[in-house]
């Protein structure tokens, strides 16, 4: 069994407390909306691009420990890379929270890592990857709004 | 000479003998995350005892056979069967009739199934349907779908704080254009019994019909259909200790006369011809092919363990939890309730500070206790008390003080975790 701690490392409740970028992003390049409606999370991802690079990104809303903690911590991982190396993470942690047998590179997700206590409760991973899908919606200026159901 | 002492019989008040019950519920010996399970989530779906598991065995052991129509053994004991279960939910609502006992897949498609044949012969534009702010989404949402095709409006009674009906708002919502009142008769995400011997009075002083959505009370309340003088009663199986797949609309026989089909095909006809086709009798005018035969049997199992248990038993348990567990969640730091009515069961709905509902639940899985997190098909409630979700403990028959107790040290857990 998975201790309680390997879901709610410290990192993530340092996270959930004072969560990085956030806020809205005054006049940003895009922006999406992403709501899961099964526990009532909403949150906002504003993104700015220099061409192919994301120069500045943030985050705002409520929800749970879990998709307040991956929004901050995705916000600090791409904040300067490509949209190409931010689509590479978004399949890296989709594959870190979900797959029990996949290949990560742990050196590319960093502190994103400590999101991988998430694979022992399957109901969580929408609250992990919401921000994730957000994000995505935003760099591809889609407006409507991001559900995880 | 025979003593004139007169004979005084002292009627000791039922005691529930809960260690006995919990023998009958194989799955609460069940371990989870190697503790015992303490399971709180009754207003979801009940447990179910070893009772109704055997009566299910037993129809696919013995008895297994297609209903009606069937000249042979095994077909006719199988209609024996499924007949005497309607018999069974006619007395448990004391309705007149067995055949205003129509048997739907759940609570949801009772509802539905009054929405369209209820509602397209008898709701028009203009008219308007009266619900409260407490329902279930599956009693708002096909009152929209209604409302939208044929032109009416929904109108929607407030709560208060304690999330309390606001009666005299909903009696000033009544008026000549009011063909339906539907209200839930105990909130599943607020555990609000409403007073419906009240609003069914109003309605009835004006000619409205009512139909009560019943899938939380019928476990925790007797309910007698004829002194509520209702026009229906929508429940549902699974809540009733019984099998998921069941449910119950009891309708006035002179409302469901009168109203058309709701699906066609197999076992709803008299007689069918390319030029026209006639409808069976009430009940089966409204059982479109073939039925859930084994959840019909399991749902008549179920009745006769909740009949043979005994609300007067029942009731007194649950209360004393219910009042047990709201003096014990007080005391948890940072802890609100959402649903303080004076007038409850079962549920204990709340939030936590600086907890999000859904980590509570996980939380609390850990220490084996289920609870339900989210909206519960409830979204207007939220909204109404500004909460996106809340963590939702309900009580059932077989649950304990100590399980209670187990649900307050978890809790104490996601306060280590997430402290105020």
């Amino acid at each position: 069994m998975s201790d309680l701690r390997d879901l709610y490392q410290e990192v993530i409740l340092d996270h959930n407390r004072h969560p990085h970028n956030f806020g809205e992003l005054d006049g940003a390049d895009r922006h999406a909306d992403g709501h899961n409606p099964l526990c009532g999370d909403r949150l906002a991802v504003y993104v700015n691009l220099d061409g192919e690079t994301i120069t500045d990104i943030s985050f705002f809303g409520s929800g749970c420990a879990i998709s307040k903690a991956s929004a901050s911590l995705m916000t600090d991982a791409v904040k300067g890379r490509t949209l190409g190396e931010a689509r590479r993470l978004f399949q890296q942690f989709l594959a870190l929270v979900t797959d029990d047998d996949a290949l990560v590179d742990d050196a590319l997700m960093g502190k994103l890592a400590v999101l991988g206590g998430v694979r022992d409760y399957p109901t969580r991973v929408k609250c992990a990857s919401l921000a994730w899908h957000t994000l995505r919606a935003a760099v591809e200026d889609r407006h409507e709004v991001v559900s995880t159901e | 000479m025979m003593s004139a002492v007169p004979q005084v019989a002292t009627v000791a008040p039922p005691v529930l003998d809960v260690e006995r019950i919990r023998r009958d519920f194989p799955i609460l010996e069940r371990m989870v995350r190697e503790h015992r399970l303490v399971y709180l989530d009754n207003a979801a779906t009940t447990q179910k005892p070893r009772q109704v598991l055997d009566a299910l065995a037993r129809y696919y052991d013995n008895t297994n056979a297609n209903i009606h129509r069937g000249v042979y053994t095994l077909s006719e004991e199988a209609t024996a069967a499924y007949d005497a279960a309607r018999v069974k939910v006619q007395r448990f609502l004391n309705a007149r009739s067995s055949r205003e006992v129509i048997f739907t897949r759940n609570s949801t498609e009772s509802i539905n199934l009054v929405a369209h044949s209820f509602g397209r012969r008898h709701v028009g534009p203009g008219d308007e349907i009266v619900i409260t702010h407490m329902e279930h989404h599956s009693n708002i949402v096909p009152w929209q779908l209604l409302c939208e095709q044929v032109g009416a409006q929904l109108r929607v009674a407030p709560i208060d704080d304690s999330g309390t009906l606001q009666l005299d708002e909903l009696e000033r919502l009544l008026g000549p254009r009011t063909k339906l009142v539907s209200v839930v008769h105990l909130s599943n995400s607020l555990g609000t019994i409403n007073p419906v011997r009240e609003i069914i009075a109003m309605a009835k002083r004006r000619d409205v019909p009512v139909l009560i959505d019943g899938s939380q009370a019928v476990y925790h309340m007797p309910v007698d259909v004829q002194a509520l003088d209702c026009d229906f009663y929508a429940f549902t199986g699974h809540k009733l200790y019984g099998p998921t797949g069941i449910g119950v609309l009891w309708g006035r026989e002179e409302w469901l006369e009168r109203m058309p089909p709701y699906q066609g095909g197999g076992d709803m006809i008299r007689s069918v011809t390319f030029e026209k086709t006639t409808y069976a009798d009430l009940p089966h005018k409204f059982e479109a092919g073939t039925p859930h035969i084994a959840g019909v049997i399991g749902l008549g199992a179920a009745i006769d363990y909740l009949q043979g248990v005994g609300f007067d038993a029942i009731a007194p348990h649950e209360a004393d939890l219910l009042a047990y567990g709201t003096a014990a969640l007080a005391e948890v730091k940072g802890l609100r309730l959402i649903g303080t009515a004076a007038h409850k069961a079962s549920i204990l709905a709340f939030v936590m500070k600086g907890a999000h509902p859904h980590d509570v639940g996980t939380i609390v899985d850990t220490e084996g206790v289920a609870v339900r997190t989210g909206h519960h098909c409830t979204q207007p409630i939220m909204d109404r008390f500004g909460v996106p979700a809340t963590a939702r403990a309900s009580v059932a028959m077989y649950n304990t003080r100590k399980e209670i107790d187990a649900l307050v040290r978890a809790l104490e857990r996601v306060r280590e975790m997430f402290p105020v």
